[in-house]
């Protein structure tokens, strides 16, 4: 909605138009067909949950984020994945959905699981959880799924498998997952007379190191972060882990963050905008425009995900060769998410043992589906990034050798971030709400030089504890 | 009870001779009868009417019913509950709240000091050309027929604070650089210069249009009296331009109160310290980005309440200028 300043017929149009849409999605919500059970598996079907799908039977399934006609190679592997799966399961029909944008946007999730009318076999963030439970969308898959159904189950980091748990009931089977590090340009560090095998682990170090990149000149910055859009919140969280601190109390009633270590984070940033000028001018940032700076050359450093390169080289025309990765500075613990799929609540049981089947085979299988590194080199796809992470043992062995061994970029500028894991924590409870706060006290770090980081932290922490204790 | 007949309704049989028929129109009957024979010879006209209705009822009425209802309702474990005043009470204790409240009336503030003033005088001025006045309309129209994002990125790159146009400018004449969005201080005043820019042209028009039904005897007679410039304006402009002076500041009291794409795309929404963050994109927050669609609706229904006051006022204004 924008104001109007006397434009009669144009504003409130939009305002109109905002509020209708916003308001319609209510209407479409409401409209939205009710859940009913699918029931059509027939014949061959076992009443056992822990055995696996009789290859017989038939089943037609929805599934979520089939890659769009613009992905052609995408595309063409799911299209060869269905086919190669269908020889094993000949009577499961794979009715693929696919979005133009990303798999899930958050609006268009919500009135689905609202409308009942998400696919069988849905494609949520690490996050949605909570939602979806309380929208009764998913199916409790727990029985369903074991090692004979899943036989990498062991070797899927109990961490991740426990985001999708509640009351000790599985929800979801994860296709990808990320962890936070520190994303490097090499070029600008090479430019600046600094190691880029060697990014900093500590703070101190990325101090240094910031100075030393701003000092080339031209506008460009050492270090950024964001402060927008609930972005800077996120950010300062995964900071917050990495130093070994954390953002609410471990029963999740009151603000944990105004600490020592969560002072040293405001501190540091504020030395490093204002004393050293090695984080520009331009601040109010939040995704995609630090990507933009470094794809540019004309950002050193900041916290980021593996993925954060990718969207750089496809969307921004970088060059792989140009980026790296150390771990999160701190190295206690770092921020992760990631994606999973549901099965929606009232499917039948051989509508859950056929999905899970076909999630096994596309997203859980070393070698196979996602996992074809061989095959997604030819298709001119990129291989080598240190993600989806969530295998751990002989599947983790197996993946990396399977990985490098058709990397179409250089691994080794990963080596620093692979050969020094470090514990993933997730998102702490409403999240979303708490990063809004947290924007505030980043903002405020940000564009004020003189801003008091003990006042910052006291206001954040009380809205905090407000939001918590609002429930 | 018996039915109103076309002849007793005089629109035939009572007419006198030379007496002008009047127009037909389409009455209320209250019989089933008269009700089919008036629909029947009004066919195309109720059709055109039923597609608006349910146009009307499915994509504004019934979405605003349902916000009502949401408004009191909680979704929790797939089971929607009646929440009562929980929804109501979440917003009025969320810190936001309150500072919403605070940025959202400091901007309809400084818009009615800028964004209304501004195109009054504009017109005035235009006004007084005699030649080239359509060249000035163009111009002063042509910003608003720029896409209203491509408007607000325009004034983002204007307002940068390392490489922006307006810091350049500053320098030029030895100016220390300022903040603009950047600072709790100007990031509100920053986004409604911004805002007036964008969307004064067409509020100048409707001044000008005012403007110049105005006869000119009155400014002669005002001449004749010995009046400037300024004691024209006073006495002549201002009282004959009061009815859509007054429309036009409603209007834009309803409409900057439900401001939300300049603070969102300038400064992210919050700006520096949650300094621009305004009523409209914490609705917006509450339904998209912590999925609270409960809340969401009921603290759309408190700005509802008192918008609806304003649009009494305009309501009962317009009837005003219509008699």
């Amino acid at each position: 909605m924008r104001s109007s300043w006397f434009r009669s017929a144009r504003s409130p149009r939009h305002t109109a138009a905002t509020l209708v849409s916003a308001l319609a999605l209510t209407a479409l919500a409401a409209c939205g067909t009710s859940s009913s059970a699918d029931n059509d598996g027939a014949g061959g079907g076992s009443s056992d949950p822990s055995a696996p799908l009789d290859p017989q039977t038939k089943v037609t399934l929805t599934i979520d984020c089939m890659p769009p006609a613009a992905k052609k190679a995408e595309l063409k592997e799911w299209k060869a994945d269905v086919a190669a799966f269908n020889k094993k399961y000949p009577n499961i029909t794979i009715d693929g959905k696919s979005t133009p944008g990303q798999c899930e946007e958050p609006a268009r999730f919500t009135a689905a699981l609202k409308a009942k009318s998400q696919p069988d076999v849905f494609y949520t963030y690490f996050t949605d959880l909570q939602q979806v439970l309380d929208n009764g969308g998913a199916a409790d898959i727990t029985a369903y799924v074991t090692d004979k159904t899943v036989p990498a189950l062991g070797d899927i980091d109990p961490n991740v498998l426990g985001v999708l748990k509640q009351g000790g009931k599985l929800y979801g089977l994860p296709t990808s997952n990320y962890r936070m590090g520190l994303l490097i340009n090499r070029k600008l560090f090479t430019q600046a007379g600094l190691d880029p095998n060697n990014p900093p682990t500590t703070w101190e170090g990325v101090r240094s190191a910031a100075k030393a990149i701003a000092a080339l000149g031209y506008g460009v910055a050492g270090y950024g972060d964001y402060s927008a859009a609930n972005t800077g919140g996120w950010h300062y969280t995964a900071a917050m882990y990495g130093l070994g601190g954390d953002i609410v109390s471990a029963d999740g009633t009151k603000a944990a963050f105004n600490t020592a270590l969560g002072k040293q984070i405001v501190s540091n940033l504020h030395a490093m905008r204002w004393d050293d000028n090695s984080m520009g001018k331009t601040q109010l940032l939040k995704w995609g425009d630090l990507q933009k700076q470094m794809a540019t050359d004309k950002l050193g450093m900041f916290l980021a995900a593996p993925d954060d390169i990718t969207y750089m080289v496809q969307q921004l025309g970088a060059n792989y060769a140009d980026f790296g990765m150390g771990p999160i500075p701190g190295g206690k613990a770092t921020l992760f998410g990631g994606n999973d799929y549901m099965i929606k609540k009232g499917s039948s049981p051989d509508k859950i043992k056929a999905a899970i089947a076909w999630l096994n085979f596309k997203t859980l299988t070393p070698g196979k589906g996602q996992f074809e590194y061989a095959r997604s080199k030819t298709d001119g796809l990129p291989v080598g990034l240190p993600q989806p992470a969530f295998f751990t043992g002989a599947s983790k062995t197996q993946d990396d050798a399977l990985k490098a061994a058709s990397a179409t970029m250089p691994v080794e500028n990963f080596k620093a971030f692979m050969d020094n894991p470090v514990p993933g924590k997730a998102e702490p409870p409403k999240a979303q709400e708490i990063y809004k706060v947290l924007d505030n006290v980043m903002s405020g770090v940000l564009t004020s030089e003189s801003a008091d980081a003990d006042k910052l932290l006291s206001t954040a922490e009380t809205q905090v504890n407000q939001v918590l204790a609002n429930g | 009870m018996s039915a109103p007949t076309l002849a007793a309704s005089g629109e035939s049989a009572g007419q006198r001779p030379g007496q002008p028929r009047r127009p037909r129109r389409i009455r209320a009957n209250t019989s089933r009868e008269g009700f089919a024979r008036a629909l029947r010879r009004n066919l195309s006209a109720h059709g055109f009417l039923l597609g608006a209705l349910l146009c009307f009822a499915f994509f504004s009425w019934y979405p605003m019913v349902r916000e009502f209802v949401l408004a009191f309702q909680k979704t929790e474990g797939g089971h929607t509950t009646w929440a009562g005043w929980s929804n109501l009470s979440y917003v009025f204790h969320d810190p936001a709240f309150w500072q919403a409240w605070r940025n959202t009336l400091l901007f309809t503030g400084l818009a009615l000091v800028l964004g209304f003033a501004l195109p009054f005088l504009v017109a005035v001025t235009l006004n007084e050309f005699r030649h080239g006045q359509g060249y000035l309309r163009m111009l002063v129209y042509l910003p608003v027929m720029l896409p209203p994002v491509a408007s607000v990125l325009l004034f983002k790159y204007f307002y940068d604070p390392g490489y922006g146009l307006f810091n350049r400018l500053l320098g030029l004449v030895g100016l220390p650089e300022q903040q603009w969005l950047q600072s709790t201080d100007t990031a509100m005043v920053s986004v409604v210069i911004a805002a007036t820019w964008m969307n004064m042209g067409g509020a100048t028009l409707i001044y000008l249009a005012a403007l110049q039904g105005i006869p000119g005897e009155l400014y002669e007679a005002a001449e004749l009296d010995g009046a400037g410039l300024l004691r024209k304006i006073w006495h002549v402009t201002i009282p004959q331009t009061r009815l859509i002076l007054s429309l036009m500041l409603l209007m834009q009291i309803i409409a900057t109160m439900q401001v939300f794409t300049e603070p969102f795309l300038l400064t992210g929404g919050d700006g520096p310290e949650g300094s621009t963050t305004t009523v409209v994109y914490l609705i917006y927050q509450y339904a998209f980005n912590f999925n609270n669609y409960g809340s969401a609706a009921a603290l759309g229904l408190v700005l509802l309440v008192l918008l609806a006051g304003f649009s009494a006022a305009y309501v009962r204004l317009s009837r005003g200028s219509e008699d």
